[in-house]
Formats: structure tokens, sequence, C-alpha cells
């Protein structure tokens, strides 16, 4: 009786394990789920400046604009993300150019440089004869075909991205919450924003392949702005947002594995549902609180 | 009051014209501030008021003329300067504390890479004791009344142990313990020998508690001891239409300030 009980309760667990472990013993499952984790915590991180700063708009531009690098890479043969890197850096630092002066404003530039990039890519990838299927995937992403190749690069980057983050903690802050005291300091405030800007461009660049171009705003947005919710402080902010990320990025993936959906709408659909969750319950500021 | 004049300038500007947006709004400035001075800096709504803060602390561009500080050129100190920006021009919704704030003072004081230590957690306590507020460190700015945000500012500004301290219209719409606060500062101040130029729409604060005016419109109208700057004359040809003249000599200014305000200032 008590043997056929624990038994019970071995299969029980077993069927647990199973269940979170039966995907990893594929090598592309594990690939993927360790460039979406990576992914989640870049564009959490990366969000909570786009978030602050009010660059929504510019994340989702960059996004886009990368596809022309894309396409040419395609074309010849090269690495995309490696294509995608280099129109990446391009975009940010000409819109960084266009606005300078104040002759063109900010959002205007960006407008104008984001549509442009993403008709020339559009154009590219339909000269391309099997375009159809590559264009799915650049557009919501194949964190499937997530090559070893692609893995090393996108670590790699992404430590790039979080050290200089992490390095630059103390100027980013300055230069987001008080562009005075940046001037008074004699902070080089341009060249912060450039490489801010760069750092922007190649986090899309990395969750081009497990959200693609099209959900890559989302997920510097959303981990973001539920953590905003949350916190009073910047790097607990990017802690929470971090973990927000990470977490929608893995119940994603494994969310794509067992109802056969496209993985990088399952994961920023489990960032949003997190997000309305906080917006709706949140101690302080939360929508049903206010209500009473 | 003569033996400070004599002291040498700390802040020199020379004919400076700075330009706003395209359009000029400082025209050929030029005035020497002395050693340890308290300046009130006053003028009429647009007079180009923080435009000069802006311009003495490098945020905008100069067209033309020069501006020393310690006979240096601007920018050669990375310390010495210190803002307060008016209320309106800071992202209340950020999200840092109030001893965030007071800590980013101390950031030109450290090395590019270096994290703040021990000293500097010090002094941001004791900046914060000085302007009343200690016990708010740990609130998020977002939490503040009006006042105590600028305390915050002003707390942060001494952090930044600064030879030079601009203030961007302390009294306005302030409660009287902020008044008060920023009042006892200006007196701390002074006995550090730190240089101050506060713009303020309050006439009488400025003749009674400053020791030198800059009356300001566009260009500069007057620069010197209040007895000597505000003469009807003088507050004629700064404020214009504003001024009303009594039979008995007596000249009244109403100089509206920032619209949400709803104190009017009125001086003599």
């Amino acid at each position: 009786m008590i043997v056929a009980r624990l038994k019970k309760k071995i299969s029980k667990r077993e069927f647990k394990l199973n269940w979170l472990f039966q995907p990893l013993q594929y090598a592309f499952m594990v690939r993927g789920l360790l460039a979406s984790v990576m992914v989640g915590i870049l564009c959490a991180v990366m969000g909570t400046y786009v978030v602050l700063r009010g660059m929504a708009f510019l994340g989702d531009a960059m996004a886009h604009a990368i596809l022309p690098g894309v396409a040419i890479a395609f074309l010849l043969h090269g690495n995309l993300l490696v294509g995608a890197i280099i129109a990446a850096v391009i975009i940010a630092l000409s819109i960084g150019l266009f606005s300078k002066g104040g002759v063109v404003k900010e959002d205007t530039a960006i407008g104008i440089l984001f549509a442009a990039a993403l008709s020339l890519g559009v154009a590219l990838i339909s000269s391309i004869q099997t375009y159809a299927v590559d264009l799915s995937h650049i557009l919501f992403g194949n964190v499937l075909g997530v090559s070893e190749n692609d893995l090393w690069l996108t670590v790699g980057l992404g430590l790039l991205v979080l050290i200089s983050v992490a390095l630059l903690y103390k100027q980013f802050l300055v230069i987001s919450f008080d562009p005075i005291l940046a001037a008074t300091l004699r902070l080089p405030a341009e060249l912060l924003r450039n490489l801010m800007l760069v750092l922007l461009a190649l986090t899309v660049v990395v969750s081009l392949q497990t959200v693609g171009v099209g959900l890559a705003a989302a997920m510097l947005v959303t981990p973001a702005a539920t953590a905003y919710l949350l916190t009073r402080r910047l790097w607990p902010m990017m802690l929470v947002s971090t973990s927000i990320g990470a977490f929608s990025s893995l119940a994603g993936l494994y969310l794509s594995y067992y109802l056969n959906i496209v993985s990088g709408s399952a994961i920023v659909l489990i960032a949003t549902v997190i997000f309305l969750a906080v917006f709706l319950f949140q101690p302080r500021r939360g929508l049903l609180w206010k209500k009473r | 009051m003569d033996t400070f004049l004599e002291s040498p300038a700390r802040l020199d500007v020379v004919n400076i014209s700075v330009a706003y947006n395209g359009t000029p709004v400082l025209q050929e400035i030029t005035f020497q501030v002395p050693h340890g001075a308290r300046v009130a800096v006053v003028g009429p709504n647009g007079a180009g008021k923080s435009t000069l803060f802006k311009a003495l602390v490098g945020l905008l561009p100069l067209r033309s003329g020069k501006i020393f500080i310690h006979n240096l050129p601007l920018g050669h100190h990375l310390d010495c300067v210190a803002y307060i920006p008016q209320r309106e021009e800071v992202d209340w919704r950020f999200p840092v504390t109030v001893a965030d704030v007071v800590l980013m003072g101390r950031f030109g004081h450290q090395k590019w890479l270096q994290r703040p230590g021990r000293p500097d957690r010090e002094v941001t306590q004791k900046s914060l004791a000085q302007m009343g507020i200690a016990e708010l460190a740990d609130r998020s700015i977002s939490d503040l009344s009006g006042g105590q945000q600028q305390r915050v500012f002003l707390a942060r500004a001494l952090a930044q142990e600064p030879h030079i301290f601009l203030m961007d219209e302390p009294f306005t719409g302030v409660d009287a313990t902020t008044q008060e606060a920023t009042l006892a500062l200006l007196d701390h101040l002074r006995q550090q020998r730190v240089t101050v130029l506060i713009s303020t729409h309050d006439l009488n604060l400025a003749a009674s508690r400053f020791d030198v005016v800059l009356l300001l419109n566009r260009r500069l109208i007057a620069f010197g001891e209040p007895k000597s700057v505000f003469t009807p004359e003088n507050l004629t040809q700064a404020f214009g239409s504003q001024l009303l003249k009594l039979p008995d000599g007596l000249v009244l200014v109403d100089d509206c300030c920032p619209p949400e305000e709803e104190n009017f200032k009125k001086g003599i």
C-alpha cells in the first residue's frame, strides 16, 4: 500500500520533471532556450532606458531598420546577424546625426530613416526567390533555428552590452535623469547618447532571432514598463525587468513547444499578461486599488 | 561691502551673446562677480534669466563673448558650478530616491568608473541633514511636496561642493519652510565664500538680502548694489509697460510669475 503510494508519488514527480526536461533533449531546443533567455535579459535591461527616456518609437524603428542589412547579408551568403549589426549601428548613428543640430526633430528623423530602411529591406528581400520562408523568420523570429555560431554571437554581444551598462551605470543615469547636471559635470553627453543608441541597436539585433523584427520593441518596452510599476529605483527596476524578461522568454518557449505556436508571439504574450496583471493588482498604483 | 568688491572676480562674463532655439536672447552682456558675492538676477519674464544660467553652466553655446571662472575659460573646472533647475525641468516620475539624487552631486568628484564610496555617502548625509530632509532619504522623489523637491536639489548642489551656485527661481511657489531653509543656506554659503547667483521675481527680497543686483532684459540694464540698481529709470527700462508710477515717485512693478503659480509678487 505504502509502496504503491510512493511509486505514485515518484511517477508524479517524474511526470513533472518530464514536462520540464523533455524539450531539453533536443540540442536545438537548448540553444533556443539559452538564446531566448539572453535576449530576454538584454531587452529588459536596455528597455529600462527605452521606457524612462521615451525611446519606444526609436526601438521599434531600429528593429525594422535593420531589415536591409539582413537582406544584403542573405544575398551575399554572409551571416545574417553580422549584416543586422552593421545596419543597426549605421541607423543608430545616423539618427543621432540627423537630429543633432535640432534641424529635424528626432522623431521625424527616426520616421524618415525607419520607413526608408524598411522599404529598402522589403525591396531587397522581394528580389530573393525563396523569400517567403525567410521573411517570416526575420519578422517573427526563428528561435529553433539558432545555430551554435549564432548562440556564441548572441552571448558575446549580450555580455558586451551588459558590461557596458554596468560600467557606465552612473553616466547613463545622469544623462537620462538630468541632462543639465550632465552638462555641469562636463560629461560627453553626445557621445554617451550615441553609445546608448549603439547598445540599443545591438540588443535589437540579438532579439531578431527569438522575437523577430516585428516584436522586438515589445520585448524592450513591456518588461521594463512592468518593472517601472513595481519599483522606485533604477537598479531594482533593471533587476525586476530582467526577471520578467527572462521568465517570459523561458515560459514563452515552453508554451510554443507544447501549443505549437510561433515562439516570438508566445514570449511577448506572456510578458503582456504579466504587465496586465501588475497593472491591475499592483499595490501602490494599481487600477483595482484605485477604484476602491 | 566694499572690501569684497576689491577681491579678484571669480566669475567674469565678457560681452556674451546667447541664442535659444535660433532666436537671440541675450545680447552683449558683460559683468564681473567678485569672490563670494550674492547676486540677485532680476528682470521680467522672458528677460533671459534662465538662458543666462544655462550659458554659465555650458549648456547653451555662446554666439560670441567669453566666460571665465577663476580666470580660466568655462569648461576647465569639472565641479565648479552647481545649478539648481526650476522644478518643472525635472522628470519627477524617474525612479530615483532622494539619496540617489543627492549622491549624483558627488559624481564630479569621482573617477569615471569609480563607485560612490563612504566619503561620498557621508557628504550626502550631511547635505540632506543641512536641508532638513535626512528622514526623506529613502523616499521616491515622486512622493515629495514641491518644497521638499526643491530642498533635494539644494542638497545635491551642496554635495557638489561648488564654488558657484546658480539657482533658478528658488523662491517661486514654495512653502515658508523651504524659503527659510533656502535663505539659511545662503548664509551658510556666504561663510564658505561660495558665489551665489539667484534669479527671482521678488524685488523686495533682491533689495534686502543680496549684495549685488543684476537687472536684465535681453541686455544688461544695471549691475551693482541694490540701491544703485533699483532706480525708476532702470526699472522703466527693464519692465517697460508693466510699471506703474505714482505721483509721489513710488514705482510699482507687477510681474507675474510662471502661469501655474498663484502668487503675484510686487516690488518697489
